[in-house]
């Protein structure tokens, strides 16, 4: 048998790039993987990657060990009437799919006209505006933040309905609701995101989401010091 | 209706900071109708292209902007020296992999490229391509990823719809091992994807 010659330029980042290229050197078809010798093959790089004291991830080893229950599966015979079963090798086809289609679409991405590299905008000056001191602004506190919080609840009806029909927004969606705004505008302040017309739950699922956002460093909380209004910035 | 309604539009285009978009320039110019906006844009989007001159009007990231045509990037590199920070192909398989499948948290972005991608994902975040969207309500609370605004800016996109269609992987090796014969014609083709389009 031909001893497996491994070219040195060829370093892979991970076992997805190792199966690849072992299928294509192979010229093998993806959706017909010969599992036997690309397990093989896969293994013996494994071992050339230990003795040459590559350090080399375990991803390596979970994936010689999903390709050699592979081979084994394929190595059961299949008894008549049994439901049928799907291919065992389609365990590693598909994920191999997904990736060689996620690498199409990534140099699909990069052949595009790319801002800075093939195509350019003008740079307006960053310094333009500058903040006068009176508008000075400072970072709130979780203190400033609470009190803001009490004055939007104390302006809230002392009704103690519950409606039940009503759709509960959760804090996940408010975050990501607020993001869109803050895409668009860059901030905004407290107040407003706070509608007249919110119920307390509403309101509560707003401030838990702001609380969250700091917490995931999203935004950041200043608070003018004479007008004493606070708004949100996006990071 | 205000008269010299394109060469206002023009002067917008022409000082604004990031791509801008017909609701703005409609808030802008106090109008309550965006139609005569869009036309104005289509209309000097054609006067550039008719003229064929250094720029063009570029709808991106939901808004128009005027960029430079990449015939010219020679040059501008000669007179700016932009920031070579290239994305490597690890990074960019991460973004695109974001890109097509957010909200995304990173075990599943992991799982499609079978490899740690923490590293590259905080590279993306500092470069404003990727954000966090929130938290999955699942064990471990896992971040959620998706791209931004920059994103859609950098990579010359309308909006996500505006991504190229993944193109189905049927030319990997050859898939004919034994026989010489004509290709299976059940091999989908896909004319070339990377064609840009003229508006």
């Amino acid at each position: 048998m031909e001893p497996y010659k491994i070219k040195l330029d060829n370093i892979f980042e991970g076992p997805m790039d190792l199966l690849i290229h072992l299928i294509k050197k192979n010229e093998v078809d993806i959706y017909d993987i010969p599992i036997a010798l690309i397990t093989d093959q896969f293994l013996e790089y494994i071992g050339w990657m230990k003795s040459m004291n590559f350090d080399f991830a375990g991803e390596f080893l979970v994936m010689a060990a999903t390709l050699t229950h592979i081979k084994s599966r394929m190595l059961l015979p299949v008894h008549e009437g049994e439901a049928e079963e799907e291919d065992p090798r389609l365990e590693i086809t598909r994920p191999l799919l997904e990736y060689l289609q996620m690498k199409s679409a990534a140099e699909s991405l990069v052949q595009r006209n790319l801002l800075g590299e093939n195509t350019f905008v003008r740079n307006p000056p960053r310094e333009a505006i500058r903040i006068a001191p009176e508008d000075e602004i400072i970072r709130a506190g979780l203190f400033e933040l609470i009190d803001a919080f009490q004055k939007i609840l104390e302006k809230l009806p002392t009704e103690h309905r519950v409606d039940l029909t009503a759709d509960r927004i959760s804090v996940k969606d408010r975050i990501s609701e607020i993001v869109d705004i803050l895409e668009v505008r860059g901030s905004v302040t407290f107040g407003e995101l706070f509608s007249s017309d919110a119920d307390k739950n509403e309101i509560i699922v707003t401030f838990l989401a702001l609380l969250e956002m700091v917490k995931l460093s999203l935004i950041r909380i200043m608070q003018h010091v004479q007008l004493g209004i606070i708004r949100l910035f996006y990071l | 209706m205000m008269k010299d309604l394109k060469n206002i539009i023009e002067s917008l285009l022409f000082i604004a900071d990031g791509p801008l978009t017909v609701e703005r320039i409609k808030n802008v110019l106090h109008l309550s109708d965006a139609t005569e906006i869009r036309n104005m844009l289509k209309a000097l989007s054609e006067e550039y292209e008719a003229r064929g001159g250094g720029f063009f009007l570029r709808e991106v990231a939901g808004g128009y902007q005027l960029r430079t045509r990449p015939e010219y990037t020679e040059f501008i590199k000669r007179l700016i020296q932009p920031n070579p920070q290239r994305l490597s192909k690890a990074a960019l398989e991460t973004l695109a992999i974001i890109a097509y499948k957010q909200p995304v948290i990173r075990s599943d972005i992991e799982q499609i490229r079978g490899v740690d991608c923490g590293g590259i994902i905080r590279m993306l975040l500092d470069r404003k391509l990727v954000r966090v969207l929130g938290r999955k309500e699942i064990p471990g609370r896992p971040l959620i990823y998706a791209t931004t605004r920059h994103f859609l800016e950098v990579f010359d996109l309308k909006d996500l719809k505006d991504l190229p269609t993944p193109k189905e992987i049927e030319d990997l090796g050859d898939s004919q091992t034994e026989t010489s014969g004509p290709p299976p014609s059940s091999i989908p083709e896909e004319s070339a994807g990377s064609e840009e389009k003229k508006s």
